[in-house]
């Protein structure tokens, strides 16, 4: 084994300039499949947490319909307490579940004593929701990052439009499911940073408050945010949800409630998936360069070296040793041009870090991105490229293996 | 017992439009330990001949037996084999492995052909080294020695596995007579020491003087065998 290596390696040092083409280009493609999986997987990685932290939260489960009108935010359409209860047991009993916030979301008017408008609000129990949403404190650009009774917390665009401040008294008044009309007088607490997503422009006031203006006898809650001890754990956890959440059915035997990961609910989960897309074809790019390049140079290397074939055959090499050691050629291009890509795509990605990517996301600015290359893909690109190189070695090496001594002898 | 027995052999080749008949029914003994050569015109059948002993391809119709062996049953693997362990040989054209010093070409069918130990190896390397006058250019590759010190290479290397066998078909074709010489005479030598039987090829009617049994073929047949120092019978 040691000596095929041995005359592999020599064969591949005899043609340096091709074998540094095929190693080089091999490396190119690991690098730039390295660089961008890590750039666009940590741009994915970051705009989620943005937007399940700083908002939606892992998941949300509301009653059955409700999503599907969420535009006009439908009273009718609330959990009343003894459903939410039943939710809170499940969510509870979840041994995935970190913690839970429930919303409740109305419409209104909005009123600074000159001007009227309208306005999407949620009332929230503040404890619950800073833990759930836990980069939402940080979305308060002004005022104080807490939200007490009598408090409310105003997007900032609409800030800006009704021209209010932190400390301004305001009037919300809502309807309620009777279709009778009632308001309260809040004093503005905060200035809301807006968020990419439903939800993004909405107000904040206490779930009390918000059960007060409704004139609620009993607190509903429209939705329940979720989110997770480990995010990887999604898609088990929302399959999980489904099965036991589905069972709570009406009287008349029609599911309460629906469950929905974040990404049936904010539009990023299509760029997400575009970018997952990308990165796909870019690897398969990257197999194919490699599967081209090393056949090609084997191909090329068998037929220069019939004669050497002949020889070797003649003096009674096995066949399959003449395979391998044209198999270990390809190998060991493979394994070069992988581990040198490996070690040029880290230290892009480490200089990418040092230099630092900025990007505005929505209306957040100055995001500063960290490539991070998972443990997986520093193994598995490599690993890819090399059993490709091997499997593109095959077909010529078998070749080689195959020739009648006589006739590579007599070949000129 | 004769070390190869070659009853009525005939080879043709089945070209495109037609049928060439190679060899046209050969009948021969070759002793163990002789120094044996076929001469003949071009095209006269003896590289398909040197081809059929050395295992490498199968007679139409005949029946070939070297070292023990009915040889045309054997598979591809198993000819194969049977070369490994048995064979030895030297081209015209050297067939050095390029890539390998005169040392590891003389290794390879000790490691890549036949298991044999490393201590071993060296040993028997550097007894062929000697033996063909090569130990001082031992770490030169085949492009920086002469074609006359590259056959003496050859030489070790079809000789290194202890065969019972040497082929070598045209091994001075290439070689300026001077140097011919010395390689025919380097081979005659080996097979004083070792014992071991060789068997060339040549169509240089001065060189073929140096073999002690001369077949001589015409047209795929043996027109004459002569036995020097003994009797020529036909
Ligand atoms: N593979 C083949 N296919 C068809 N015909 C062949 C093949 N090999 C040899 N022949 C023919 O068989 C005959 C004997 O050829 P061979 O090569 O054995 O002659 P040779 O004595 O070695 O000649 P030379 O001195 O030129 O090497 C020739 O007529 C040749 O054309
Ligand atoms: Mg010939």
């Amino acid at each position: 084994m040691r000596n095929l290596f041995k005359i592999a390696i020599r064969n591949l040092i005899r043609y340096k300039r091709r074998t540094l083409l095929t190693a080089s280009l091999i490396t190119i493609g690991v690098v730039f499949v390295l660089v961008f999986v890590s750039i666009s997987g940590s741009f994915k990685a970051m705009i989620t947490g943005q937007i399940t932290d700083s908002m939606m939260g892992h998941l949300q489960l509301h009653r059955k319909g409700y999503v599907a009108s969420i535009d006009n935010l439908p009273l009718n359409l609330n959990m009343k307490q003894a459903a939410y209860q039943k939710i809170a047991q499940i969510l509870r009993s979840n041994k995935h579940v970190e913690t839970f916030s429930p919303r409740l979301k109305f419409g209104g008017m909005f009123s600074n004593f000159t001007e009227t408008t309208n306005i999407r609000l949620n009332g929230i129990d503040p404890e619950a929701e800073f833990k759930t949403a836990p980069l939402f404190p940080s979305r308060i650009m002004e005022g104080k990052p807490t939200l007490a009774r009598g408090e409310i917390l105003i997007p900032a665009l609409l800030a800006k439009g009704m021209k209010v401040k932190p400390g301004d008294p305001v009037v919300v008044v809502a309807t309620n499911a009777d279709g009778s009309v009632n308001g309260k007088q809040f004093i503005v607490s905060g200035i809301l940073e807006s968020a990419t997503g439903p939800g993004g422009r909405d107000g904040y006031v206490h779930i009390e408050d918000a059960a007060e203006v409704l004139r609620m006898t009993e607190t509903e809650v429209s939705e329940v945010a979720v989110r997770l001890k480990d995010f990887s754990q999604l898609a088990a956890v929302v399959r999980q949800l489904k099965g036991t959440v589905m069972e709570e059915v009406n009287k008349q035997g029609q599911p309460m409630f629906e469950v929905h990961s974040w990404e049936d609910l904010s539009p990023f989960f299509n760029i997400a998936r575009m970018i997952d897309v990308m990165t796909f074809f870019i690897r398969i790019m990257l197999i194919a360069i490699v599967i081209i390049s090393i056949m090609n140079v084997m191909i090329m290397a068998v037929y220069e070296r019939i004669r050497e074939i002949g020889t070797i055959a003649a003096i009674g090499t096995l066949p399959g040793k003449i395979r391998s050691m044209f198999i270990i050629e390809g190998f060991c291009m493979g394994v070069v041009g992988a581990i040198i890509g490996v070690l040029i795509g880290i230290l892009i990605i480490g200089i990418v870090n040092l230099i630092g990517i900025s990007f505005d996301f929505g209306q957040q600015k100055g995001l500063l991105l960290t490539a991070k290359l998972s443990f997986f893909d520093l193994l598995f690109v490599p690993v890819i490229v090399i059993v490709v190189a091997v499997a593109a070695s095959l077909q010529p090496a078998i070749k080689a293996s195959k020739m009648e001594p006589i006739e590579a002898l007599r070949h000129v | 017992m004769a070390l190869i027995t070659a009853v009525n052999i005939y080879k043709d080749y089945q070209t495109e439009d037609v049928i060439v008949h190679a060899l046209q029914g050969l009948d021969f003994e070759i002793d163990p330990a002789s120094f044996v050569s076929f001469v003949g015109p071009s095209g006269s059948g003896k590289t398909t001949l040197l081809n059929l002993i050395g295992c490498l391809d199968k007679p139409s119709t005949g029946k070939l037996t070297v070292a023990g062996f009915d040889v045309a049953p054997l598979s591809r693997k198993e000819s194969a084999a049977f070369r490994g362990k048995n064979l030895g040989f030297i081209f015209q054209d050297f067939n050095m492995i390029p890539v390998l010093t005169v040392y590891e070409n003389i290794e390879y069918p000790l490691i890549m052909v036949q298991n044999i130990e490393p201590s071993e190896r060296r040993e028997r390397i550097v007894k062929m080294l000697d033996a063909v006058g090569m130990a001082d250019q031992r770490n030169k590759y085949p492009q920086q020695i002469s074609g006359g010190q590259k056959q003496r290479v050859a030489i070790a290397r079809a000789l290194v596995t202890n065969p019972v066998l040497v082929l070598a078909d045209e091994p001075t074709a290439n070689l300026d007579s001077q140097t011919a010489y010395t390689v025919i005479g380097l081979m005659k030598k080996m097979r004083d020491e070792l014992g071991t039987t060789f068997i060339f090829s040549t169509h240089d009617t001065k060189i073929v003087g140096e073999a002690e049994v001369i077949y001589r073929l015409v047209d795929g047949e043996l027109a004459g065998k002569e036995v020097k120092g003994g009797s020529a019978h036909a």
